[in-house]
């Protein structure tokens, strides 16, 4: 009984893993790769949480649903969604500086939220949307074999990516900007597409989160959980690199599901909210990491270039 | 119609005097540090409830206990400036944006720890307002815009008589220029975190006076003070203040078109504008 408590613990928290770690893929190439400092994670995570939620669901009166569409056509309906979105935000975006574009995507991210928020309508409010069903009958193993694909696919198309001439454009671009466009490189198209493509993964997260949880509100994607523990896990494993995205989202999801158990060892009475206290560790690991190790575990290595020896 | 907006447009005055005492803050680490501070709506957050420290358990009355927060607030600002971005600061000015991320996450889930999450305020009970014929106004908004002014008015006094507020401006103004002439750069920063955090807890104060202390009060403020900061020009404490008051305005005037809900949008709205058609603010040339 141990054991089997044990063993469908650790399915939750590996399906979990798996969601974050796309996450963090798609943060590397907004933010590792290319420079983008998109701090609105957690829109882009909702809007593919509830395309996919609306698309597969059955009839109701309380949110544009009743298409019961299947599976994967709702994880590529969230992308479709995603992209005219990604590319209006990455078009207003585009030209502004780091702290700008952070500021920005926040502020949109936010307004996303508001928006699944308060339109009944569209997505039943606050109440949110339940009965979004894993597909094909699976439990959560089952279903961890589909994140699982789904991360091994995603983390080989982002690793072509990086060791394709369009990643070292990324990477020059955010290296030296400057130098790159004299180099007579469309930087604002480069930025788009990076943009655009990370948020179509940051989507599919989304839409894996919905069927995982069988259920979406809005508390989902406040900026703590759907923004920052992203970033955490990222700068933590190595920004730039995917392995490092990949053990950022294991490590940094081990932490915080261990923070859980700590809050619930100390007695209440000293930490008053164990949610808070929760909070606090992550928020004090962030600052550590970064003053300590600010590369992350698992430094940025550079692909060698074409023709190079060694 | 009329009336209504009127009372919009007062209401818009009352909430641009608050973001306007945390957009001065924003403005100067924006200019000097040259980052985006996230923790700044937590730092009002913080100086409410240092505020409801000394209101509830000695019984101050709110003003008295004002000064005090104020204090608390700066300290709080200069030491996490000097345990964590001192540190981090010749690294890059992302680094220290997301360092700020946290920052806000470990001051809000603290104050949730402390006072725990449920709603309070100052003085229970309900203020009788005045009625001018359609329009109301309660005591503590002509407290709140009077003691806004007073803060206003000795920013401007500090800004401009004093030398650490020249330099200030200075550093704000042209940072190398600034450093080449001799300023001590380490002084300038500590009080420039000092000055926005007091700022910040007034504005927190006058907030929760307004409304009522949440943990997340001071953040959910954020994004009109940023909106604030970019419509001034960052790093002009002036443009910051007439910003505040715009954003405000605008903010409350909306919800006759739109659902209230919204308000941060219209915010963010403003803020995006102002980045396409005019990205150094309204304000031109120097302070």
């Amino acid at each position: 009984m141990e054991l089997l408590g044990l063993l469908s613990y650790a399915l939750f928290f590996l399906n979990l893993v798996g969601i974050y770690a796309i996450l963090a893929l798609g943060l590397n190439m907004q933010w590792g790769f290319t420079g983008q400092f998109n701090i609105g994670i957690a829109g882009f995570f909702a809007v593919g949480a509830y395309s996919a939620a609306i698309l597969t669901t059955g009839p109701s009166e309380d949110w544009l649903g009743g298409f019961g569409l299947p599976f994967f056509v709702g994880i590529i309906g969230a992308v479709l969604i995603t992209i005219p979105v990604a590319l209006l935000v990455g078009r207003i975006t585009a030209r502004l500086r780091a702290d700008y574009l952070a500021i920005a995507t926040i502020g949109i991210a936010e307004i996303i939220r508001l928006i699944f928020q308060n339109e009944d309508w569209l997505s039943n409010g606050v109440r949110g949307i339940p009965g979004v069903a894993k597909p094909f009958g699976v439990g959560n193993g089952g279903y961890l074999v589909i994140v699982g694909a789904f991360v091994a696919l995603i983390y080989v198309l982002v690793e072509l990516a990086r060791r394709s001439p369009w990643g070292r454009v990324l990477r020059a671009i955010r290296d030296n900007e400057a130098a790159t466009a004299a180099a007579g490189k469309d930087i604002a198209r480069f930025r788009l597409e990076a943009f655009v493509v990370g948020s179509c993964i940051m989507s599919v997260g989304g839409a894996l989160y919905a069927h995982f949880l069988g259920f979406v509100g809005p508390e989902s994607f406040r900026p703590l959980y759907g923004t920052f523990l992203v970033w955490v896990m990222l700068i933590a494993g190595g920004s730039g690199n995917n392995n490092g995205a990949l053990l950022g989202a294991l490590i940094v999801w081990m932490i915080w599901s261990a923070t859980e158990m700590l809050a619930g060892l100390i007695p209440q009475a000293l930490i008053g909210s164990p949610s808070a206290f929760r909070v606090l560790l992550i928020g004090v690991l962030l600052q550590v990491i970064l003053v300590t190790r600010p590369a992350g575990l698992l430094p940025e290595k550079r692909p060698p270039l074409p023709g190079a020896s060694r | 119609m009329m009336s209504e907006t009127l009372q919009l447009l007062i209401n818009g005055l009352l909430l641009g005097s608050i973001l306007a005492l945390g957009a001065v803050g924003a403005t100067m680490i924006f200019g000097i540090l040259r980052f985006a501070h996230f923790a700044h709506g937590d730092f009002m957050t913080v100086g409410a409830y240092s505020a409801l420290l000394f209101v509830s358990a000695l019984g101050l009355p709110v003003l008295a206990a004002l000064p005090v927060a104020m204090l608390m607030t700066a300290g709080v600002a200069v030491a996490v400036d000097q345990v964590v971005y001192r540190r981090i600061r010749r690294v890059a000015p992302v680094i220290l944006l997301i360092s700020s991320f946290a920052t806000a996450l470990i001051l809000r889930s603290l104050v949730q720890m402390i006072w725990g999450s449920s709603n309070q305020v100052y003085v229970s009970g309900i203020q009788l307002p005045w009625r001018f014929g359609p329009i109301t106004l309660k005591p503590d908004h002509l407290i709140i815009f009077a003691a806004a002014v007073v803060l206003v008015v000795l920013t401007h006094l500090f800004l401009t008589r004093t030398r650490m507020g020249k330099a200030m401006r200075a550093m704000s103004d042209n940072m190398d220029l600034a450093l080449v002439t001799g300023i001590p750069a380490e002084r300038v920063i500590m009080w420039t975190w000092a000055v926005g955090g007091a700022l910040a807890a007034a504005a927190g104060v006058f907030l929760a006076m307004d409304t009522r202390l949440h943990p997340n009060m001071g953040w959910t403020l954020l994004l009109p003070i940023f909106a604030a900061t970019i419509l001034g020009g960052i790093g002009r404490p002036y443009g910051a203040i007439l910003g505040g008051f715009v954003i405000g305005c605008a903010m409350e005037l909306s919800t006759l078109i739109i659902p209230g809900a919204y308000k941060p949008g219209v915010a963010f709205a403003i803020m995006v504008l102002t980045l396409i058609v005019r990205p150094q603010g309204i304000i031109r040339g120097t302070l």
